[in-house]
């Protein structure tokens, strides 16, 4: 285990070492200390490592992950795991904005809520959270999949896309040509693996399904109050 | 016969036939206008300067023989790898999607040859202009469409677009017959739906958080690469001071009659000020902020000749960006392809409706037979050609101010035609020491 002070390290050394380790690098597990909230944390990996931030931390933390796995046991703040092609994002506590924004890949899970705009245009990454997630969440999201615990906000996929969007609670309000959809089996199938993998203790069953009316994908005058 | 005499029956000015024919078409389809180009109105331009030349207490360069420089480097701030140009003139992001690949690759090869960079676009980088084009600068774009870390690595540059001087505040269009399964394969997007993208970037807003954006991009790079900052000309001053708090090596201006892909003719026409009004309060700002020469300024939004290169740089620019001349350069609006202009009900020179992907010059269009129409190579030699061409002039008319390099060409070099170009560019009507707004006439 490599342990990295960022008391004492500057941000550019910890993301240089990070970055230089390659697929077959025998140094695998790091461990961040004193993040304090720091920007841009673990940014740009893409080796297959296990990289545990103590504490909390700032913007854009594991930014464009590739195969690496993330863990921040306190909070993260804005864009975390933006723009992931792959690996896994663990949020021991809440996230804030933007969470998962553009992601094309891997897995990003959030053991307490989500604020607002959780995977905004994402493009292909799942995302867990735990707990609930705020207004504007899935807000012209691509593809990938959405699972909430808790409750969703306001104008939930407002927008959509592509993404499927499963929510065991409440939904405040459902954005613009964001319908729910019927729970198929295979709906069932995604949803138990995504849940297994992100420790997640429930049953797919429990869950509702959102997704496109696709009643904005071209243009139809009837519909322009909507855009 | 009625000799009564009558007058001659008079059109409107306020509802000109043009006017009257977009009332109907409203009518009919309930839809605004949608269109490729630039604002088609007049407004003060370049054409309102003139250089002064050299006098008694200026002397000339000897044409051809005194060395005149065009070298520019971009991103001398931060970078650890600035962008060394040969000549000032840059072609402008248009994304694959909007322009064919064959198109792309033209661009790449077209500046590289005259040793410039090219830009990708709203649809990510592909292998045509990646591989033809010695320097590449890769937007950064709200859509995000194809965004990865790789392909920001092996960018030489990364612009981070908040507006297009043809739409400041607009998000990007693309129309379901250019949505082809490649181009939908690159944005993660179903095949043929109309693409509306996003007008604000996903996970920032606001200059602060640009700053930190800007950090994590520099972290993903290594502080190699020149970070840009692309502006729509609304708020020139204030933007270009945010953008260099906000951490710009480069910030890069467009005006409106900056070219688009497509956007609503309403937007186009309506919002953002003229190119020749934004120059001189984003170089005020960058003096303010002791920035200018150490951020540079790229200024783009109708550039067509050498004198309009001359002329921005005059102002305080240290590089132009072509966009619409580069296509025209390359085949698009050829009068060549009058015949089949008509059929589209337009005629060369005005054809814009590039979103509807049916360019006869195969430039604006996915569809594989109109593609074929541009050979890359020969498209590639044209615009270097013309590449060439602006910068002799460019030249011509830096040596005939006694310049030495054409950043030494300054506001003092000119005067202007009309008050507004002379209010607008900081420079005094021709015959008179007034410049409105600062001295008295
Ligand atoms: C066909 C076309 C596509 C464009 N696509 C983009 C784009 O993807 N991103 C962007 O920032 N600007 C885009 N632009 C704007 C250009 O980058 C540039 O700002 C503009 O063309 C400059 O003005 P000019 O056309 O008068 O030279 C596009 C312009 C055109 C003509």
């Amino acid at each position: 285990m490599q342990t990295i002070d960022l008391a004492t390290t500057p941000l550019r050394d910890l993301n240089a070492m990070l970055q230089a380790q390659t697929d077959n690098t025998n140094q695998t597990s790091w461990e961040i200390v004193n993040p304090k909230g720091a920007h841009a944390l673990a940014v740009g990996l893409d080796a297959p490592i296990e990289v545990t931030v103590k504490g909390s931390t700032g913007y854009y933390c594991a930014g464009m992950n590739k195969q690496a796995t993330v863990r921040v046991t306190g909070s993260a703040g804005p864009g975390v795991a933006e723009n992931m092609m792959s690996g896994t994002v663990i949020v021991e506590g809440d996230a804030s904005q933007y969470a998962g924004a553009t992601g094309r890949g891997g897995l990003l899970v959030v053991k307490g809520n989500a604020s607002s705009r959780c995977g905004i245009s994402m493009k292909g990454i799942d995302i867990v959270v735990h707990g609930s997630i705020g207004h504007m969440s899935g807000f012209m999201a691509q593809r990938g999949n959405i699972v909430v615990l808790g409750d969703a906000g306001d104008a939930l996929g407002d927008s959509l896309y592509e993404t499927r969007i499963f929510v065991r609670g409440t939904v405040k309000s459902l954005g613009a040509d964001c319908v729910e959809k019927e729970m198929r089996p295979e709906h069932i199938e995604i949803l138990r693996d995504l849940l297994e993998r992100a420790g997640a203790d429930a049953s797919p069953e429990e869950f509702r399904r959102y997704g496109s009316a696709r009643k904005l994908y071209n243009f139809n005058i009837d519909h322009a109050g909507e855009y | 016969m009625d000799a009564t005499p009558h007058t001659t029956p008079r059109q409107s000015w306020t509802f000109s036939n043009e006017t009257n024919s977009e009332i109907r078409r409203a009518a009919v389809t309930g839809i605004y206008d949608i269109r490729g180009g630039g604002a088609k109105r007049r407004v003060p331009h370049f054409d309102d300067l003139l250089f002064l030349g050299a006098s008694i207490s200026r002397y000339p360069l000897e044409g051809y023989r005194e060395k005149c420089d065009t070298a520019v480097t971009l991103g001398t701030r931060f970078a650890k790898k600035p962008i060394e140009l040969k000549i000032p003139v840059t072609i402008a992001g248009m994304s694959f999607g909007s322009l064919s690949g064959p198109a792309k690759e033209a661009l790449g090869r077209g500046a590289t040859l005259a040793g410039t960079s090219t830009t990708t676009g709203d649809g990510g980088m592909t292998e045509e202009e990646r591989g033809h084009s010695e320097k590449l600068v890769y937007q950064y774009l709200p859509s995000r469409y194809g965004m990865n870390p790789d392909d920001l690595r092996r960018a030489d540059a990364i612009e981070v677009v908040v507006g297009q001087g043809a739409k400041p505040g607009g998000g990007g269009m693309l129309l379901g017959q250019k949505i082809t399964e490649r181009v939908a394969g690159m944005r993660d997007l179903p095949v043929g739906i109309d693409q509306r993208s996003a007008c604000r970037h996903p996970d920032w807003t606001g200059p602060d958080d640009l700053e930190i954006k800007i950090l994590e991009l520099r972290e993903i790079t290594g502080w190699e690469k020149p970070i840009y900052i692309k502006i729509g000309g609304a708020r020139p001053y204030y933007d270009t001071a945010l953008a260099v708090k906000a951490g710009a090596d480069v910030v890069v201006l467009d005006g409106m009659q900056g070219g688009t892909a497509a956007t609503q003719d309403v937007f186009i026409e309506h919002v953002g000020q003229p190119t020749l009004a934004c120059i001189r309060p984003a170089v005020q700002a960058l003096q303010d902020l002791g920035m200018h020469r150490e951020v540079q300024l790229v200024v783009s939004g109708g550039i067509r000749t050498g004198a309009d290169v001359a002329k921005a740089l005059a102002l305080g620019a240290d590089a132009v960006s072509i966009g619409t001349a580069a296509l025209v350069a390359l085949g698009d609006n050829d009068p060549k392809w009058e015949a089949e202009y008509q059929k589209l009900g337009t005629t060369a020179g005005a054809y814009d409706d590039w979103q509807e992907g049916r360019d006869p010059a195969g430039i604006t269009t996915q569809d594989p037979e109109l593609m074929a129409r541009l050979d890359p190579v020969e498209a590639g030699r044209r615009l270097r050609n013309y590449l060439n061409v602006l910068t002799l002039e460019c030249q011509t008319l830096a040596r005939a101010c006694g310049k030495s390099h054409v950043h030494n060409l300054e506001p003092e070099d000119l005067c202007a035609l009309t008050i507004e170009a002379a209010a607008m560019a900081g420079v005094p009507l021709a015959g008179t020491g007034w410049i409105p707004g600062k001295t008295g006439f």
